[in-house]
């Protein structure tokens, strides 16, 4: 970025986190939270592609009309174990486990989380809620759906879902830990001078993340007990023949799993809002409202949760409240893409891979969000629930959302964690990649859901076969997009340039250190004494060291 | 983070109060059980059960001397669990309900 | 954290306060998850109580109100004993803390004692959903109920042995908790300055305690008798 130091031959800084200890005790017994979160980046990497081992095996099968590629019975399996590993061992950690664990000590001027030896308790229950499924997986993997709805996971699943549930169990007490480290330490470590309001919206992002896990999470801890307690105590809880309600498994389920949509987007729109000043050179607009926004996600979002029962049997007076709920809830969403926007405006707008991520996000949330209110509207979803609208809907917030938002952070804070830059040329190939590849495979998805498509079927008429080989197709494009980082960011560790303490020129505590930054963070604790993202010159250029 | 309770030392008098109204209430709920308040039965118990918690968590948890963010925590643990309930239960309640045409 | 000295700041903090801060604010996150942990079971609880009322108010007859009336009196006195065992070890009382915590160890022994016999007369009247649950003729006998509402009754019990079962569980581990801060505290490890694990200890128990006063008059006593 800076002309004059490219005169000077960068070095890394002869002590650093990665080089302070060598050897794998000092890794899986650090507390350092930059180790920790490096454990996490290599973990749901591994979780990743497993999830998309599947996927894969998803729209191979798809890509003809008949269920010729495998069993009706295995397709079950299929898609049951891409939800799982996908969202409770990727998505749910992905962001708040890797860059909120790397970067909330950095930004709120600390030498560390409130309670290090649980962060790293976190990945450890991680790595053995990780195991349980694991060995599920190798049982042949469960076919009751993500969702493990009852009484089909209680009493008819012959597959291995007592140790899935184990293993989910597990992983979400890591999750509720992380939340609640997060909390502690945003609430009691933060620099002399460093406001509520003067913290990065990276922060307040993460905080109203945090107060999801801790608040949803036990309960579908418990009610994962529950099946369990039920498949092997053949305790009636959601049992029709003993008075059981099977749609209470749903209440309690979907009390958790909402929120947890709101635990993965919300991490990736503090990367936005990060993304979208850095490299727009500008305040973010309506800094304020961003952050209310998050909270107002986070609280709202625990309100709208039958918006996933419309046509399960529940009172169609509670769905009417939940539809307007659910509408309610978008608004926040809204406020965070008009404030992103008019940040634009304006301002020094460049287009280095980080950004193109952001643009990316921006584009592909907003058409999943807008898709969310057509669910959200009661006598529309009796129509397109359980087709591939609703497959569409929720992969436009997750992959064109939050995964955007997971790629763009990590390339943006990649001289930061890592030391060197990324190859700007094969990243911005990559992102592209990502952007068509995604659009090819989930748009037709749409389509292909208001025409009436169900979910979870491994066979379809005919004449959805076109849609469905569009979708196939540009699976292959995402999933290169998706692995040249893997090569190219694992190369740049050895071979990239060095980078400096600041190549973007951003604001923010965690840019004053060098890249990488020393074990203790700080040498003595920062005290802030400038407001945030604060991009008017003078200072503009001498962000850039 | 100001901590107002982090020096503050309870009196022994007040735990013993708390515990003689702790098991003068256990008394009353066990005697409230044999008697019938017809529609009111299951509120007079939870009633009770919920002064008893409260003062578990004012006294002996030190919450009446904590700072507003510990009692912020307990409000907010609490209302988030009346949320799961009682929008669970508007289903529940709200199933038989005729459907308007 | 050193035990021996207790009171060494941690190197990430950058003052005791604030060490003793966070970790009482984390203690007091984490039980507002198990707020909701019990919380879901509660959920589970009140909308079968509200469907098979009568189910649930004749299944409450057969338990022992008595018995547990007693452990609910058992359990309050070890919550006194443990605002004691806070109390003392905030004194720098470490002998006395420790005789306190003790008698608490000892309040939660008993409650668990009482919890196995009540069990083990569930066992013997074959009301154990799944494991050992009596034939339907014999249960309505037992139970006072008859038709389907023998089968509801598993709902009952379910929930009688789900809930108790896990707060029992959160009883057996923290008893070993206690024992560890008995020593510690005989060992002089408490102070005026620093007796931060016995308050946060203190918090989990008294929060266990909470969960049995609600316990008990909705599985006890539901109806009159």
């Amino acid at each position: 970025m800076s002309a004059a130091s490219e005169l000077v031959e960068r070095q890394l800084p002869k002590e650093h986190y990665l080089n302070a200890e060598y050897g794998w005790k000092s890794w899986l017994f650090t507390v350092d939270h930059k180790r920790i979160a490096i454990l996490y980046l290599v973990s749901i990497t591994v979780a990743f592609f497993i999830g998309g081992g599947y996927a894969t095996a998803i729209r191979l099968e798809l890509v003809t009309p008949p269920g010729d590629l495998v069993l009706s019975e295995t397709y079950n399996k299929l898609f049951t174990m891409h939800g799982i590993y996908m969202i409770f061992f990727f998505l749910i950690p992905s962001i708040p486990a890797t860059l909120g664990n790397f970067l909330i000590p950095l930004m709120v001027g600390a030498k560390d989380l409130a309670f290090p030896r649980i962060n790293l308790l976190s990945w450890y229950l991680y790595i053995i809620g990780l195991l349980f499924v694991l060995y599920s997986t190798f049982q042949g993997g469960l076919d009751t759906g993500w969702t493990f709805y009852t009484p089909y996971s209680t009493q008819f699943s012959q597959t291995a879902v007592n140790a899935a549930a184990v293993g989910i169990f597990i992983a979400g007490f890591s999750s509720i830990l992380t939340g609640l480290n997060f909390i502690v330490t945003i609430h009691t470590m933060r620099a002399p001078g460093l406001t509520w309001f003067r913290l990065p919206l990276f922060v307040w992002a993460h905080y109203a993340t945090s107060i999801i896990q801790i608040l949803g999470t036990p309960v579908v801890a418990v009610t994962i007990l529950l099946v369990a307690l039920e498949r092997i105590f053949h305790f009636g809880f959601f049992d029709p023949a003993r008075g059981g309600d099977p749609i209470l498994f749903q209440h309690l389920f979907w009390f958790y799993s909402h929120p947890a949509v709101y635990i993965m987007i919300l991490p990736s729109m503090g990367v936005i809002s990060e993304l979208v000043t850095c490299f727009s050179r500008k305040k973010v607009f309506g800094y304020s409202f961003i952050a209310a926004s998050s909270l107002a996600i986070a609280v709202i979002g625990f309100l709208v949760w039958g918006h996933h029962m419309f046509i399960t049997g529940q009172s169609v007076y509670a769905g009417m409240v939940f539809s307007a709920l659910s509408f309610l809830v978008a608004i926040p969403s809204a406020i965070k893409v008009f404030n992103w926007t008019a940040t634009l405006y304006k301002g020094s707008v460049s287009w280095q891979t980080p950004m193109l991520y952001a643009f990316g996000f921006i584009g592909l949330f907003t058409i999943g969000g807008l898709t969310g209110l057509f669910l959200a509207t009661l006598g529309i979803d009796v129509h397109v629930t359980d087709t591939y609208f609703v497959v569409a809907h929720f992969h436009y917030i997750m992959v064109g959302g939050a995964i955007m938002g997971y790629l763009g952070g990590l390339h943006y804070w990649w001289p930061k964690i890592s030391g060197r830059l990324y190859p700007e040329w094969w990243a911005r190939v990559s992102a592209v990649l990502v952007f068509a590849g995604f659009n090819l495979t989930f748009l037709p998805q749409f389509v292909l859901g208001y025409l009436g498509m169900p979910r979870r079927y491994h066979y379809y008429p005919e004449e959805f076969q076109v849609l469905n080989v569009m979708s196939s197709a540009g699976a292959s494009i995402l999933a290169l997009g998706y692995v040249l980082p893997m090569i190219y960011m694992a190369w740049s560790m050895r071979y990239g340039a060095i980078a400096s303490p600041n190549p973007f020129g951003a604001t923010g505590l965690e840019w004053r250190t060098p890249s990488p930054p020393p074990t203790f963070n700080f040498p003595k604790t920062p005290v802030v004494d400038e407001e945030v993202y604060d991009y008017s010159s003078p200072r503009k250029e001498a962000l850039f060291v | 983070m100001a901590s107002s309770d982090s020096h503050h030392v309870v009196p022994v008098g007040a735990y013993i109060a708390v515990f003689l109204a702790l098991v003068a209430f256990t008394g009353i709920t066990v005697w409230a059980a044999g008697q019938d308040f017809g529609a009111y039965n299951t509120a007079v118990a939870v009633g009770i059960a919920v002064a008893k918690a409260t003062m578990v968590v004012l006294i002996f948890m030190h919450v009446k001397w904590g700072t507003k963010l510990t009692q912020l925590y307990v409000v907010a643990g609490v209302v988030f669990l009346l949320i799961l309930i009682a929008i669970t239960m508007s289903d529940y309640i709200s199933r038989p309900w005729p459907i308007m045409r | 954290m050193s035990e021996a000295t207790g009171s060494a700041l941690q190197h990430h903090f950058t003052s005791l306060d604030q060490q003793k801060n966070a970790a009482t604010l984390g203690m007091w996150a984490f039980i507002v998850q198990e707020v909701l942990f019990f919380g879901g079971m509660f959920t589970v609880y009140t909308v079968y109580r509200s469907q098979y009322y009568s189910v649930f108010e004749a299944c409450s007859h057969h338990l022992d109100w008595k018995l547990g009336a007693l452990n609910t009196i058992v359990l309050i006195c070890s919550s006194l004993t443990m605002a004691l065992a806070v109390h003392a070890a905030a004194l720098g009382k470490g002998k006395a803390a420790a005789v306190w915590l003790a008698t608490t160890i000892a309040l939660g022994a008993w409650f668990l004692g009482n919890k196995v016999v009540e069990y083990h007369q569930k066992w013997e009247d074959q009301l154990i959903p799944g494991l050992r649950w009596g034939a339907a003729a014999d249960v309505g006998r037992e139970l006072h109920l008859a038709g389907a509402d023998v089968d509801r009754a598993q709902l009952y019990f379910s929930l009688y042995f789900g809930m108790t079962g896990l707060h029992a569980l959160h009883m057996i581990i923290g008893i070993p908790i206690l024992a560890w801060l008995a020593r510690r505290a005989w060992a002089g490890h408490f102070s005026i300055d620093y007796s931060t694990p016995v308050e946060l200890t203190g918090l989990y128990w008294h929060f266990v305690d909470i969960v049995w006063i609600f316990l008990f008059p909705l599985l006890y006593l539901i109806g009159h008798r």
